[in-house]
């Protein structure tokens, strides 16, 4: 297939395999956070750990939708399904999402809410137009990749007056995690991050600078097919052994350093910067959400029904906050791959094709040390 | 079933007549039904004895194989096929896995009221003429009717009898360490076709759904002497479920080569658009057979001599493994596991 096979070409990742070896210095541990599950996922699903040498770690991070979301916004969505009798509308890796009193949305929806799958926020508006007597909740997650076209969404809906229609906000910000990861005291040691992919097409380059300039710590943007990552691993490394901290990007072909401005400028007309949002795993990052604009809060579902945000705590045997803080591997967790299997997940990680533990059990478990 | 030529009945209105109650109420509706659309369309001499159920003639030697598949599809109509075709590949195939010739099928109907009669006279005679291709007969069926808003339009339920010959064993549990594992053809048509139509994707050229029956095809595989151990066709949860479902049965693991796997290439960049991946994605017109290793080739030359075995490949092999794990080689050099189905990956395919 056209401009996919080029970037799964075998013998091009065998010859970067070839210059990583040769470049990593074999008294260095190379500690690379990948962000996003996306680069999560490449890395297993084309073993790329096979390609690499011992002494250059992957680390992964939280940068999974899913992943991130703390049991409490679940159970929010599942109480406007199953007590405000709205319709709820859900991209499809939320559905098997464990919340409070051992329920789903996909359990909720056994248990007779209108919970509809849906692949665009386009489906959930038509959804709303076409019952036009129930009300419509869009349960609106995601990186900065999916927050565009829930604005969309939004300004679409009060131009038509789609008055049964509203979005359970839970879009949060790459940076903001960033910024939490390498604040936390006694965290993990990282050398570089393999920045994000898609995120990177709509904020673009610049704002990674801060990581490179101020916490010393080189970035190179990457593309989520494999060759992306490898060839981004070889360039984390020569910086590295450069001794620089830059944002560099490997993923031209779609990132610029100012991103998608039209994408920036809906966003910015539709929401605002939330003081503070809990993320599952990093805790209360300030600043690290959005919520609507004033003018919007018509279609803020958290200002439209009665239900409040009660945070719950985490199972106790789940390891996926330390997982998703990048401190511990998938199965350093007790649980993993007996207790907590894709079927059925204790923590948000082993539910998403991107979350670690999802991907590590499903593609890698055989390995030891992946 | 018999015709009646007392009284003046009305035909039924084919053209915009809709299913009601009535249809399925067991009265003079339904026998109307049943003789101008179903045994008119059907017509085979079982069926024509209009009993509760149908006297057949003594059965060819071998052994009885016997199998039931519910279609449940949506949408009812589909680039390539429609469920009426669908319901009797899907059991004819089941027979043809075990190494049957499939013969008979009966089939049971659950209609929704108001489901337009044109619609189900469409899939009827495509059942009828898959039936036909298939070389098999329905002799006998049930219909029933669902109040609307119960149903999806038509849910169809097939069983089957076959028979197998003398001397042949094909089941799950007998692959060895060291067979080679083949594929009849590309994977993943039927599920993008259903898929890309109900999404409303639109791409170059269309995806056609794979349904088909595979018994012929079949017949020249066993014909060819080679030692077959395991057959079967990788319909819901894709070659990856089928794969771990057979070793699991055989206590064995599995390599693949992920650069033997065909694929279509709009199926692949359709599968690449959505996320998913082809080796989870439903396929009604393929099979997977694991030999042993010294037939291989000449079983892999079989099958690409026949029309449905055109692109078949050998593409991986059965290994020693007490955890039961399905791995892949990658086309990009490194190795994953090729797990199971979690969960769903598309709602509704077959």
């Amino acid at each position: 297939m056209k401009y996919v096979d080029e970037f799964r070409d075998g013998e091009l990742a065998r010859n970067i395999a070839t210059n990583i070896a040769r470049e990593a210095k074999p008294n260095v541990t190379y500690r690379l956070m990948e962000f996003c599950g996306g680069h999560t996922h490449a890395i297993s699903r084309y073993g790329i750990a096979d390609l690499l040498p011992s002494n250059v770690r992957m680390i992964h991070g939280p940068g999974c939708p899913v992943c991130v979301l703390p049991i409490g916004r679940v159970d929010q969505a599942i109480r406007l399904a199953l007590e405000q009798k709205v319709i709820l509308c859900t991209y499809a890796d939320t559905m098997r999402v464990p919340a409070s009193n051992e329920l789903t949305l996909m359990r909720a929806k056994a248990a007779g809410a209108d919970v509809r799958m849906i692949y665009s926020t386009q489906d959930a508006l038509k959804i709303a137009r076409d019952n036009p007597l129930r009300e419509v909740v869009f349960f609106a997650i995601g990186f900065e990749t999916t927050t565009p076209p829930t604005a969309v969404a939004v300004k679409q809906a009060a131009v038509e007056g789609l008055n049964n229609f509203s979005i359970l906000c839970n879009h949060v910000l790459t940076p903001a995690a960033m910024h939490a990861i390498l604040a936390v005291e006694g965290g993990i040691q990282l050398d570089g991050f393999v920045g994000p992919a898609h995120v990177s097409t709509v904020i673009g380059s610049q704002p990674y600078e801060v990581f490179a300039d101020d916490y010393r710590k080189p970035v190179v943007i990457a593309g989520f097919e494999p060759l992306d990552v490898m060839q981004s691993i070889l360039m984390l490394v020569r910086q590295i052994n450069d001794g620089r901290s830059a944002v560099e990007n490997e993923f031209t072909r779609a990132v610029t350093p100012e991103g998608n401005r039209k994408a920036q400028a809906l966003v910015a007309e539709v929401f605002q910067l939330r003081d503070s949002f809990e993320w599952r795993g990093l805790g209360s990052v300030p600043n690290s959400a959005l919520k609507l604009r004033p003018e919007f809060a018509k279609f803020d579902a958290e200002l439209r029904f009665d239900i409040d945000y009660v945070a719950v705590p985490d199972h106790k045997a789940c390891e996926c906050a330390a997982i998703l803080r990048g401190e511990k591997r998938p199965q350093e967790c007790k649980i993993f791959g007996t207790v907590c299997t894709p079927q059925n997940p204790v923590g948000s990680c082993m539910v998403s094709s991107e979350g670690a533990c999802a991907a590590h059990y499903t593609y890698g478990r055989l390995r030891k040390d992946a | 079933m018999s015709t009646r030529k007392t009284a003046y009945v009305r035909p039924l209105d084919l053209k915009h007549g809709r299913v009601e109650m009535s249809h399925g109420a067991g009265g003079r509706a339904m026998a109307q039904l049943i003789s101008e659309l179903f045994a008119a369309a059907f017509d085979n001499p079982f069926l024509a004895q209009g009993n509760d159920g149908a006297l057949l003639p003594p059965m060819p030697n071998g052994r009885l194989v016997m199998s039931c598949d519910a279609h449940v599809v949506s949408p009812l109509f589909f680039s390539g096929g429609d469920i009426g075709c669908l319901s009797v590949h899907g059991t004819v195939n089941d027979l043809a896995m075990m190494g049957a010739q499939p013969l008979y099928l009966a089939a049971s109907f659950i209609l929704e009221e108001g489901f337009a009669l044109a619609e189900l006279q469409r899939i009827v005679e495509s059942m009828a003429r898959a039936a036909r291709e298939a070389g098999v007969s329905i002799v006998t069926g049930d219909t029933k009717v669902v109040e609307r808003g119960k149903g999806d339009g038509v849910f169809i339920t097939t069983t089957g009898v076959g028979i197998a010959r003398e001397g042949i064993t094909l089941s799950g549990d007998l692959a060895r360490p060291g067979d080679k594992i083949l594929l009849s053809g590309t994977l993943g048509d039927h599920g993008m076709a259903i898929l890309s139509q109900r999404e409303g994707l639109s791409f170059d050229a269309p995806i056609v759904s794979d349904t088909a029956a595979l018994h012929g095809l079949v017949a020249t595989m066993l014909d060819s002497g080679a030692e077959l151990h395991v057959l079967r066709d990788p319909t819901r949860g894709g070659l990856a479920t089928t794969l771990n479902e057979i070793a699991q049965q055989s206590g064995v693991g599995m390599m693949l080569q992920e650069s033997a796997i065909p694929v279509n290439p709009t199926v692949a960049a359709a599968c690449e658009f959505l996320g998913l991946d082809p080796l989870y994605v439903a396929n009604e017109g393929k099979l997977v057979a694991i030999c042993a290793a010294q037939d291989a080739e000449k079983l892999l030359a079989v099958m690409r001599a026949h029309p449905q075995g055109s692109r078949a490949a050998i593409m991986g092999e059965v290994i020693e493994d007490s955890h039961g794990f399905v791995q892949m080689t990658t086309k990009f050099g490194g190795r994953r596991i090729v797990d199971w189905l979690t969960g769903e990956q598309l709602p509704r395919i077959c």
